[in-house]
């Protein structure tokens, strides 16, 4: 293959990988950033998504579409649940009570899945729409990694747009921005964060399933990618959509590239540069700078 | 003649478009009893938070007793000098009133960074919080738990923290704020006994308690000086009555 | 209000304060004496278990880690999940000293564990303790990752995923040998080094300085504002954290003949903070309480229920973060008060 070949299929690559890491921490990003609550169980989440979407497509044999959206039903369900039982006591607390919490969670949600499914991973079967190569002109590419990038970039300008023209969006931005000043305006903080919460989740359970050709899906999911939402999140800015997507894609291309060419030492490169990031910008590319 | 113990030159802070502190000259002579006014949002706060540091002025000076401490960290300036209460309470929560108090004390003597002795020997350091704790009439509840005081007596050991430093500057934003009428005498009391050396710049909306207390009062409008004067002189004004005394009027 | 810290004996000035809050906190380091119980426990244990003394040694080196961990976490809130890498920058200091014949003599190799690990401790404080929150706990764990994978890409050195075994570990004070069959001189030995650890841990956190500690936990910004140099502080007593779990790295090298990469990985820095906040943090004896009832738990579960263990265990965080926050230590506390108001009342 030319060289324009090469690295456009490393682009696309690395983009699509990216796209999945974005679709899960979307929701992360915009919940620390609004509820400024440390979720490490969100891939917890988009791990149990992941599980009812591939589940009822290769045991219930539902089509792509409808389980995509039950996954995200289902998942917006049970986090409305624990959102209104468990996580609205530690609003309050410091940091040190929702890592515990959330790592609690983390472990409940593996060990059920190990009871329930069992340990193995989970196949996925892509609809033959989606299977196979498509001709972009330059190159040939995997019809899937095309469909998944368009997918993302579908959802961050949905997601950006609800943001910026919706009026709960605007809630959402002003809350961020400045709680204390938003509840004295009368926007209602709690049906706010459930709402955010239940989308955010479902979000997480559409990368779980969109990425598990990609990612895999076994019951470690939770934990194996952790750090990689988190840096997703934490470098691209809390509540910064915009911020996380770029954050993600550069993630991904980096990873892969990685993968590439330093196969031994490449995650090392990225946590380096993680780290110097956040000493420079402790608010991430897109943050807002705390005062 | 009385000297300047603090004194700021064209001092301002701009957030962005918004010019929170607009080139304020201030003044605080020694033994002062001085109080800040003015509507919410005027930028009073913003004002002692450059005066102690925790934010920097984007441009213009800050002098405490003829030293320029403008570059100083806030940790720094409280070495020399200057100290403050918070308009909501800063104390160790879980810790008793003693303890709080001992803190304070033990960073002023120099006690704090010891490692190798128990804390429990320095008994200068207990000693002298305790004779705080008196004359503030906390001594009854020195055991307790901060966290389980009743307001008031919560915002008493905020003024005895700061009193601990042995300040020559001392800033107290809103002391009686939000204390049950009920409670606010011992506030008022212990404000009144303040060594009379110790330069006092007090933020308040109570006018009583500005003309119970103050010699002197600046009024504060929209980031700068808007009057300044005598207490009589302040009320008399028909600018300021129309500006703010309208609102605030005698509690 | 002219108190001045006049030269007389401290003695003499309390012996006239009366007030029982100033005594309480006069008196506070003072032995008490169930203090001595965990110790005589722990030599108990010794001639009433001796087919356990591997598991006791065990148990004694996850009670000084966890202990550096408090010193840091409990007592100047620094949540962090990086304290592995002090731990594991002790054991390879010992494994590669070890290993390569360099230097077998276990106490100081003790002491260049504890020196290596406050180095890494005192340069990742300075960098990283300029952030808090969110962003550091980001940084440790960003760290320790890195850390992690560092370690196993040099595996020419550090023996990668399998270490380094069978390390020469030289008798201690030439007497004592190690073996490997029967951990008495180990369990000892660690015993001895977790005494001596406690000792000056305890010593600090009564100390003036512990106090400031406390202070910075409780309310940081007041800190600031009562002139205390925060960052200071905070670096020193990471460092000296780092220290002490070296110091325990140390041990685990030594008492194990061997150290691999799990001296250094997310499980173990995860797993010795889930041991304190167990036992309950900010409170010395936290360590020890934690790192029993997990190690114990762990011991009888862990192997024949692996999946009903960590779902235990995911419950067991939930129910601690929503309901105890302090640990058994720290509900403990909550019911010998209650006892002791109900007493008050009758």
């Amino acid at each position: 293959m030319d060289f324009a070949g090469n690295f456009a299929s490393i682009l696309l690559g690395g983009i699509s990988a990216g796209t999945v890491l974005f679709i899960v921490s979307v929701g992360l990003s915009v919940t620390m950033g609004l509820m400024g609550f440390v979720n490490l169980a969100h891939g917890a989440f988009a791990m149990f998504g992941g599980y009812v979407i591939v589940l009822a497509m290769n045991r219930a044999h539902v089509g792509f579409t409808a389980a995509l959206a039950l996954g995200f039903v289902a998942t917006a369900a049970l986090s409305v649940i624990l959102e209104r039982a468990l996580y609205r006591r530690l609003y309050r607390a410091g940091e040190l009570d929702q890592v515990l919490f959330t790592i609690g969670l983390i472990f409940i949600f593996m060990a059920a899945i190990t009871i329930v499914v069992g340990p193995e991973s989970q196949p996925i079967m892509l609809p033959p729409e989606l299977r196979g190569q498509l001709n972009l002109g330059f190159t040939q590419y995997r019809t899937y990694s095309v469909f998944l990038i368009v997918v993302g970039f579908l959802i961050v300008a949905g997601v950006w747009l609800a943001f910026e023209r919706t009026h709960i969006g605007a809630q959402i931005r002003a809350t961020v921005d400045n709680r204390r000043m938003a509840e004295s305006l009368g926007i209602n903080i709690d049906r706010l964060f459930t709402i955010t919460f239940a989308f955010g989740s479902g979000m997480a359970a559409i990368g779980g399933g969109l990425g598990a050709e990609f990612l895999g899906l076994d019951p470690q999911y939770a934990l194996k990618y952790l750090v990689y939402f988190l840096i997703a999140v934490s470098v691209g800015g809390l509540g910064s959509v915009v911020g996380v997507y770029y954050a993600s894609l550069l993630l991904g291309v980096l990873d892969f590239v990685l993968k590439l060419y330093l196969p031994k030492g490449g995650t090392i490169f990225i946590y380096a540069l993680t780290i110097l990031l956040l000493l420079w910008r402790p608010q991430g590319l897109f943050g807002r700078k705390a005062t | 003649m009385t000297e300047i113990r603090l004194e700021t030159r064209a001092l301002s802070r701009h957030f962005g478009a918004l010019i929170a502190v607009n080139e304020i000259d201030f003044k605080l002579n020694a033994g002062a009893r001085h109080a800040l006014i003015g509507p919410n949002g005027a930028g009073k706060t913003t004002f002692i938070n450059l005066l102690t540091g925790v934010l920097p002025p984007t441009h213009g000076r800050v002098l405490l007793a003829d030293r320029d401490i403008t570059d100083r960290a806030q940790a720094e300036r409280v070495k020399l000098g200057i100290a403050r209460t918070f308009q909501i309470n800063r104390l160790f929560r879980g810790l008793s009133v003693l303890e709080n108090v001992c803190i304070s004390v033990a960073e002023r003597l120099g006690a704090a960074p010891s490692m190798f002795y128990p804390a429990g020997r320095r008994t200068d350091v207990i000693e002298e919080s305790m004779h705080l704790l008196e004359t503030l009439k906390l001594v009854d509840d020195a055991g307790d738990r901060v966290s389980e005081l009743p307001y008031g007596r919560q915002r008493l050991v905020e003024i005895a923290i700061a009193i601990g430093l042995k300040p020559e500057v001392l800033l107290l934003d809103e002391p009686a704020a939000g204390v049950p009428s009920a409670e606010s005498h011992i506030i008022l009391d212990a404000i009144e006994r303040l060594p009379e050396h110790i330069a006092v710049l007090i933020i308040e909306h109570n006018m009583d308690v500005v003309f119970r207390f103050a010699k002197r009062v600046t009024v504060m409008v929209g980031g700068a000086v808007f009057a300044e004067g005598t207490p009589r002189e302040i009320e008399a004004n028909p600018q300021v009555r129309a500006v703010y005394l309208g609102q605030a009027g005698r509690g | 209000m002219t108190v001045a810290a006049s030269p007389v004996e401290p003695a003499a000035v309390a012996k006239r304060i009366v007030h029982p809050a100033a005594r309480v906190l006069i008196g506070r380091h003072r032995f008490q004496w169930w203090e001595v119980l965990p110790w005589l426990a722990a030599i108990g244990f010794y001639f009433a278990f001796p087919d356990y003394l591997g598991f006791g040694t065990e148990l004694l080196i996850a009670i000084l880690f966890a202990l550096s961990l408090d010193l840091a976490l409990g007592y100047a809130g620094i949540i962090t999940l990086g304290h592995a890498a002090f731990f594991g920058g002790g054991a390879y200091t010992v494994g590669l000293l070890a290993f390569h014949g360099i230097w077998t003599e276990p106490i100081t190799s003790l002491l260049l564990a504890a020196v290596a690990a406050a180095v890494v401790g005192f340069a990742s404080g300075l960098v990283l303790l300029r952030t808090q929150g969110l962003t550091l706990l980001m940084l440790t764990l960003c760290t320790t990752a890195l850390l992690g994978e560092g370690a196993n890409m040099a595996h020419d050195y550090t023996g990668g995923f399998d270490g380094l075994p069978s390390l020469p570990i030289a008798p201690v004070f030439g007497v004592f040998e190690f073996n490997p069959l029967y951990a008495n001189t180990q369990y000892l030995y660690s015993l001895a080094a977790l005494l001596v650890c406690f000792l000056f841990v305890r010593t600090l956190v009564y100390s003036p300085f512990g106090q400031s500690l406390t202070g910075i936990r409780e309310n940081l910004l007041r800190m600031h504002a009562v002139g205390s140099p925060v960052r200071r502080r905070l670096v020193i007593c990471y460092t000296i954290s780092a220290a002490i779990a070296g110091i325990a790295g140390g041990l685990w090298a030594q008492t194990n003949a061997y150290v691999n990469l799990s001296a250094l990985d997310l499980d173990r820095a995860a797993t010795v903070l889930i041991i304190l906040i167990l036992g309950g943090h900010g409170r010395l004896y936290g360590a020890f309480v934690g790192a029993v009832a997990y190690l114990a738990l762990e011991h009888l579960l862990a192997r024949i229920y692996p999946t009903a263990w960590q779902l235990g265990l995911g419950l067991l965080l939930v129910m601690i973060a929503l309901f105890a926050r302090n640990g058994i230590l720290g509900l403990g506390e909550v019911l010998w008060r209650r006892y002791l108001a109900g007493r008050a009342a009758s």
